[in-house]
């Protein structure tokens, strides 16, 4: 019962010891803040004679017009062409990405050739590409595909040529040395021991997948989270403009918590031994 | 390519320096086996344009003998390891290993290393039965493994992360994932220097007694001339700048005696480490001139 008292000094404030529910606790108190953050906003908004057209985006009327968009099976509809886009997008960035980066990750001039273009071809905004890439693709829904494996492609090449490069190069000669063949080599030593980079890669790619997206659906297609958007304001419903925003904010950190989940059961580094 | 290769032309001062048995590699073949297992014929080898690091290295190996190659640190005596296993290719000159040349890396002669290096995100099983699974033989291992863990003693943890075991457990681990795909010869580099004085020890003793009982031929690679004693029927000295064989010498112990307590084994480490300092001295003599005039 006294422990309370002689617990070591702490160096800031502290919250009571919550065990497990530490992590839910804190992210609530998060959440609960930036809650607070948006409906003072709301409030400021609705107060100001300039912008008080806009006070739909405020918490009360965003949530209804969110509840209803679910009940109506809309927040659906609008997400599923997005979520594919995205998916499909990402994928083609795999395809690309992981082979390339493990070749450039294993030889070493390939390295030294393709760094410079790589690095300036990734500090370009993947929406340049935008009017090329409706030239290109006879559907929106291609263009805005090629858009996000421009954005995703980067992270994914870069994270798997930093894994390879890290590989232990004894592993390499313990498997020669027991007979593998270079099939064998990429299946058992070199897909295992990056496969958490690569997850990394992608959790990065998926992050700017899902930024470039929004941007990517104004234009042109009739379908997705960026047209619901870009519709919303053009028939001035900010109330559903705001819960749309709340369903990408949603949506993309489920995403991300699914990648940060698989990064976690591929992880082989032993931070703790039993 | 082919050389003539005779040890006894290689070491002349050996012979008037030491009361070793220097002996020839004809002169040791038994009727019954006219050819020796392993055939060293002529290794010379040296990294890109730089300076000797092997030259003309003859030596063969019996079946079911374990020899030791004992060296300075930057002899030779790793990459001649390298070569046998076939992760290299010298320069000049051939390795027959039973009756097939050494071409590249195979698990009829396996190597095993310093470190473990086991792939950590595999089970003890996964990482034994590595070498049967490149060789298609997967079906073999759920027979395999069992056998080799048993053999070096860790029946019990098979299903473990490799992660989980200790320096010692490790190495255990990474002969047997050696001995599982039954090797004709195994290769063996430093493999216990890693490890703390107790647990090479016996691990030392193990690896004889297991290399024995499988009539397993060994090739050990050492600075450490207890090591030999301990382990080797035979022993390789090397000069080091280029490595050279510079003598040949049987370890002739009995089983019982490969003990540190014992008289015979103090007898025969002092001889070796005797051979050794001439070698080393030999060396020194003839390779490093400049190096000992600058250094008066």
């Amino acid at each position: 019962m006294s422990d309370a008292a002689i617990s070591p000094a702490a160096s800031g404030p502290r919250l009571p010891n919550l065990g497990r529910l530490a992590g839910l606790v804190h992210a609530a108190i998060g959440m609960s803040l930036l809650y607070l953050v948006w409906w003072i906003g709301g409030r400021l908004v609705a107060a100001s004679p300039d912008m008080f057209a806009f006070a739909d985006f405020a918490p009360g009327p965003a949530l209804s017009a969110l509840w209803n968009m679910v009940q109506s099976g809309e927040a659906w509809a609008m997400t599923w062409p997005s979520l594919y886009r995205v998916g499909a997008g990402l994928l083609a960035a795999i395809v690309i990405g992981v082979p390339l980066g493990i070749a450039i990750g294993r030889v070493a001039v390939l390295r030294q050739i393709t760094n410079v273009p790589f690095q300036f071809l990734r500090m370009i905004s993947p929406l340049s590409w935008m009017p090329i890439a409706v030239m290109a693709y006879d559907t929106w829904d291609g263009a805005i595909i090629f858009l996000i494996t421009v954005a995703a492609v980067w992270p994914v090449v870069f994270a798997t040529a930093a894994g390879v490069r890290r590989i232990d190069p004894a592993w390499l000669k313990v498997a020669r040395n027991l007979g593998a063949k270079p099939f064998h080599l990429l299946t058992t030593v070199i897909l295992p021991a990056i496969a958490v980079d690569i997850l990394t890669g992608i959790r990065l790619a998926l992050g700017v997948a899902w930024i470039v997206l929004v941007p990517a659906e104004y234009l042109g297609v009739t379908s997705g989270l960026g047209y619901a958007i870009n519709d919303a304001r053009d028939t001035l419903d900010y109330a559903r403009l705001a819960a749309t925003v709340v369903i990408i904010g949603v949506i993309g950190f489920g995403l991300d918590f699914l990648c940060q989940q698989a990064v976690q059961r591929l992880n082989w580094v032993r931070t703790d031994t039993p | 390519m082919r050389q003539t290769c005779s040890i006894a032309k290689a070491t002349p001062p050996m012979n008037a320096l030491s009361p070793a048995p220097v002996t020839t590699p004809q002169s040791r073949a038994t009727p019954a086996e006219a050819r020796p297992f392993v055939r060293v014929d002529g290794i010379s080898h040296r990294y890109g344009r730089g300076a000797p690091v092997l030259e003309d290295i003859c030596f063969n190996v019996r079946r079911g003998e374990v020899l030791a190659l004992i060296g300075r640190s930057g002899c030779g005596k790793s990459t001649l390891l390298h070569l046998l296993a076939g992760l290299s290719t010298p320069g000049a000159g051939q390795v027959h290993i039973g009756d097939r040349p050494v071409t590249g890396p195979s698990n009829r002669w396996v190597m095993m290393f310093q470190s473990p290096s086991l792939f950590p995100w595999m089970t003890v099983f996964q990482n034994v039965e590595l070498g049967l699974r490149f060789d298609g033989r997967r079906t073999q291992a759920k027979h395999r493994v069992p056998q080799v863990l048993e053999l070096v003693d860790l029946s019990a943890f098979g299903d473990r992360n490799v992660q989980d075991l200790s320096g010692g457990q490790q190495q255990r681990v990474a002969l047997a994932r050696s001995l599982a795909p039954e090797p004709d010869i195994l290769l063996l580099d430093e493999p216990f220097s890693a490890l703390d004085a107790f647990t090479r020890r016996s691990l030392q003793g193990e690896v004889r007694r297991i290399a024995k009982s499988l009539g397993l031929t060994l090739i050990l690679v050492t600075h450490d001339v207890g090591e030999a004693a301990l382990m080797a029927d035979r022993a390789v000295l090397l000069t080091s700048g280029p490595g050279r064989v510079a003598a040949d010498t049987d370890i002739a112990l009995d089983d019982d005696d490969r003990s540190e307590a014992t008289r015979a084994f103090r007898a025969e480490t002092a001889r070796l480490s005797q051979l050794y300092a001439e070698v080393a001295g030999m060396s020194a003599a003839t390779d490093t001139p400049r190096q000992k005039g600058s250094a008066r």
